[in-house]
């Protein structure tokens, strides 16, 4: 059983029925991460190339282990230290590795569709590691396989996705998947933050955190960028932490809550350190549930020969 | 053929809005007659098809020169020809830009030797383009240009802008404007709203366009200068320019036919081809452009041809240039979906892309009558056909509608008696 399907470009565009079979299939590789010999043959024999053009410790590392750990033969590509640095378009990268024999080609962007654009000329399978302001769907899968860890499952929770959903592909790709596993999706932040027309995508829009808290079981914590404060987006960064930061208190206001945070984190400028590492919080977590989920992505896109 | 009949074709009236089936016949370049059962040496068979003065564009990208990978002069006119367009006013964002009277000579002459059709430069309102300094205008004005704008690099001064509003009259000249204030439009690809939401791409506020829109109404008003806004797209910059039409200010504006039939909705495949400046827009906005065509608060039609070579749109969305390649699918795409779809009459359409672009340019408003130039391009509304962009003359190939079935296309043109384009193939 596997997915009918060629690549995973985003949760926009896929069904409850698809999610539900890569969180469950997650399972029992994450207890294959438990064993003594952390090892399956899975993907003996297939290529696996990591392009990142943009700079990522956690979803790299995790795909790197996830593809080893299925005997996949792993290539790192890094914008960097590649032909991409001499001018060389995406296009021709991908037919180069193409040429060079890769199944997969697992791309981290800053362009928004481009693993869409890719899928169009490459025949092997494409998954979208984040793109731009898009999506980034293996991000969300984990964070819907801890819930569902955690809490036993994601129907009915209610999940506050809090800060810079604006920006964030983190945000949108769990809009997408927690709404269609039936959860109550809430946003919160100040407009300048927010997308326009948010609440058509089934959302509710909060714009004061202490008012919002109470109502939400979860909450996941989007990390901010200090270049949003230079474009004038909010005014400094004291006055987010005030307004918009997960702190200690607010946590003690609300012992109900379970934190998430996709990291990278700005301790003290979106969230509280001592929330980050109190037992409330997931974060670690999460990482360990990444290679589990993206191992069982890798596995079960090897039978899909198109796109559904 | 010096001397020849177009033969129980439908001519159409584009200034009484009414067609009647009737021979033209054509004399050494000029309209001689225009009657029932008349006969000359030739004669090409029009039954069924609509004979409308020459179609005028006002807004092409013809590249040249600076950028002949995108497109040259021949090949947009020879794109123009198989478009139906007898007439098309060049934009001046070449390298170097039209924005004195040796560029804008150049382009004429350049135009006389190598172009299949009538091809007018539009000067530049600044020199360089680079809103600093106006451009010398009055060598433009001696060079025949009649219109400056510097688009695609909107004026973003407002000072400046008077300052052209203003001095552009000392030389008849009419100022046009591409409407966008860059820092809200930013790295914006798609419309902002729920599309642009929905997507992931970059938004692009409509404000964008209408807080420009509102400052050269203004600034218009204040200079009693006439101004064009160019390829609208949006419900309220129409409400505006509605607004300042009834106060008297001398506006014209132009629509595109991308902006009268898609929708930003199209951005879900993340296809560099839909990618156009301004953003395709909601539903609500096509609705409000067809209306403002229909109710006449629109002057015309023009195509915005923007061609690009293909290592320019094949890369993402986010760096790919914007632009359509629009002069080989404008008659195809609105008789399918306005003409077909009885929206708007062909009469009205065929107007708005001549009496409509005539009168913005204050040139002489084309007529099928004797005596008048030989102008004319003949349409075959029923005529199905695929949109291949292998098939164009266009050295662009980027549309979004490659693949899509139309009807109604242009059967044939003519330029000064000339026929440059008939039954699909060149001169």
């Amino acid at each position: 059983m596997g997915l009918k399907r060629k690549d995973l470009l985003g949760l926009k565009d896929m069904s409850r029925e698809e999610i539900g079979l890569i969180l469950d299939s997650a399972e029992s590789f994450k207890e294959l991460l438990g064993r003594e010999i952390k090892k399956a043959p899975v993907l003996r024999g297939k290529t696996v190339v990591n392009l990142f053009m943009e700079p990522s410790t956690r979803t790299r590392t995790s795909f790197e282990l996830a593809a080893k750990t299925l005997s996949a033969n792993v290539i790192n590509i890094s914008a960097s230290t590649s032909a991409v640095q001499k001018g060389e378009c995406l296009k021709d990268t991908v037919l180069t590795l193409t040429a060079l024999g890769a199944d997969y080609i697992v791309i981290r962007t800053g362009m928004c569709g481009a693993p869409h654009f890719m899928s169009t000329f490459f025949d092997g399978h494409v998954l979208n590691a984040g793109d731009g302001i898009n999506e980034h769907p293996t991000q969300a899968l984990l964070d819907m396989y801890t819930i569902k860890e955690r809490t036993g499952s994601i129907e009915g929770k209610k999940v506050l996705i809090l800060g810079d959903v604006r920006h964030s592909r983190v945000a949108r790709s769990n809009i997408f998947g927690l709404l269609k596993m039936g959860a109550e999706v809430g946003v919160c932040g100040p407009p300048t933050l927010l997308l326009k027309d948010i609440e058509q995508l089934g959302v509710k829009v909060h714009h004061n955190l202490d008012e919002a808290l109470p109502q939400y079981d979860i909450v996941n914590v989007l990390r901010i960028q200090l270049e949003r404060q230079k474009q004038g987006l909010f005014a400094t960064s004291h006055e987010y932490y005030e307004h918009y930061g997960l702190t200690n208190s607010r946590l003690e206001k609300n012992p109900h809550l379970i934190v998430m945070h996709p990291g990278p984190m700005n301790r003290g400028i979106e969230i509280d350190p001592a929330v980050a590492e109190s037992d409330k919080a997931t974060i670690t977590t999460q990482v360990t549930n990444g290679v589990a989920v993206r191992m069982a992505v890798l596995y079960l896109l090897l039978g899909g020969e198109s796109n559904a | 053929m010096h001397n020849y009949v177009l033969k129980n074709g439908f001519v159409v009236d584009t200034v009484n809005l009414t067609k009647a089936k009737k021979d033209v016949l054509i004399r050494d370049g000029m309209v001689a007659e225009v009657g029932e059962n008349l006969s000359a040496d030739e004669t090409i068979d029009c039954t069924g098809m609509l004979i409308s003065p020459g179609l005028i564009d006002i807004h092409t990208h013809l590249r040249e020169p600076g950028f002949e990978h995108k497109e040259t002069i021949e090949t947009a006119t020879k794109a123009a020809a198989a478009g139906g367009f007898t007439t098309i006013y060049a934009m001046p964002n070449t390298e170097p830009p039209c924005d004195d009277e040796t560029m804008a000579t150049f382009i004429k002459k350049r135009a006389e030797s190598v172009g299949l059709v009538n091809v007018e430069p539009v000067g530049c309102i600044s020199q360089g383009r680079k809103g600093e300094f106006l451009a010398e205008m009055g060598g433009l004005a001696k060079a025949g240009v009649v219109m400056v704008t510097d688009d695609g690099s909107p004026v973003a001064s407002a000072n400046l802008m008077l300052l052209a509003l203003k001095y552009s009259k000392a030389f008849g000249l009419l100022v046009a404007d591409h409407c966008e204030d860059k820092s809200l439009s930013g790295k914006g690809v798609c419309n902002e709203g729920y599309h642009s939401t929905l997507y992931g791409l970059h938004p692009s506020p409509k404000s964008a366009e209408e807080t420009m829109v509102a400052r050269d109404l203004i600034l218009a008003h204040e200079a009693d200068s006439r101004i064009h806004i160019q390829h609208v797209s949006t419900n309220w910059s129409l409400e505006l320019i509605k607004q300042s039409k009834g106060l008297g200010t001398k506006v014209t504006c132009e629509v595109t036919p991308h902006h009268l039939t898609m929708t930003d909705e199209m951005l879900g495949s993340y296809d560099p081809n839909c990618k156009v400046n301004p953003p395709l827009r909601t539903k609500e906005d096509v609705e409000a452009l067809r209306q403002g065509l229909i109710d006449g608060s629109i002057d015309c039609i023009a195509t915005d041809h923007a061609p690009h070579a293909r290592e320019d749109k094949e890369v993402e969305i986010d760096i790919a240039p914007p632009g359509i390649t629009g002069l080989e699918t404008a008659i195809g795409q609105l008789f399918t979906e306005l003409v077909h779809t009885n929206i708007i009459s062909v009469e009205v359409l065929l107007s708005k892309m001549t009496t409509g672009p005539a009168t913005v340019m204050g040139i002489e408003v084309p007529e099928i009558k004797t005596g008048k130039k030989a102008d004319i391009t003949i349409i075959n509304p029923e005529k199905e056909w695929t949109v291949d962009p292998k098939e164009f003359y266009s050295l662009g190939k980027n549309t979004p509608l490659a693949g899509k079935k139309m009807k109604g296309k242009v059967f044939a043109t003519i330029v000064s008696g000339k026929v440059v384009y008939k039954d699909g193939k060149i001169g």
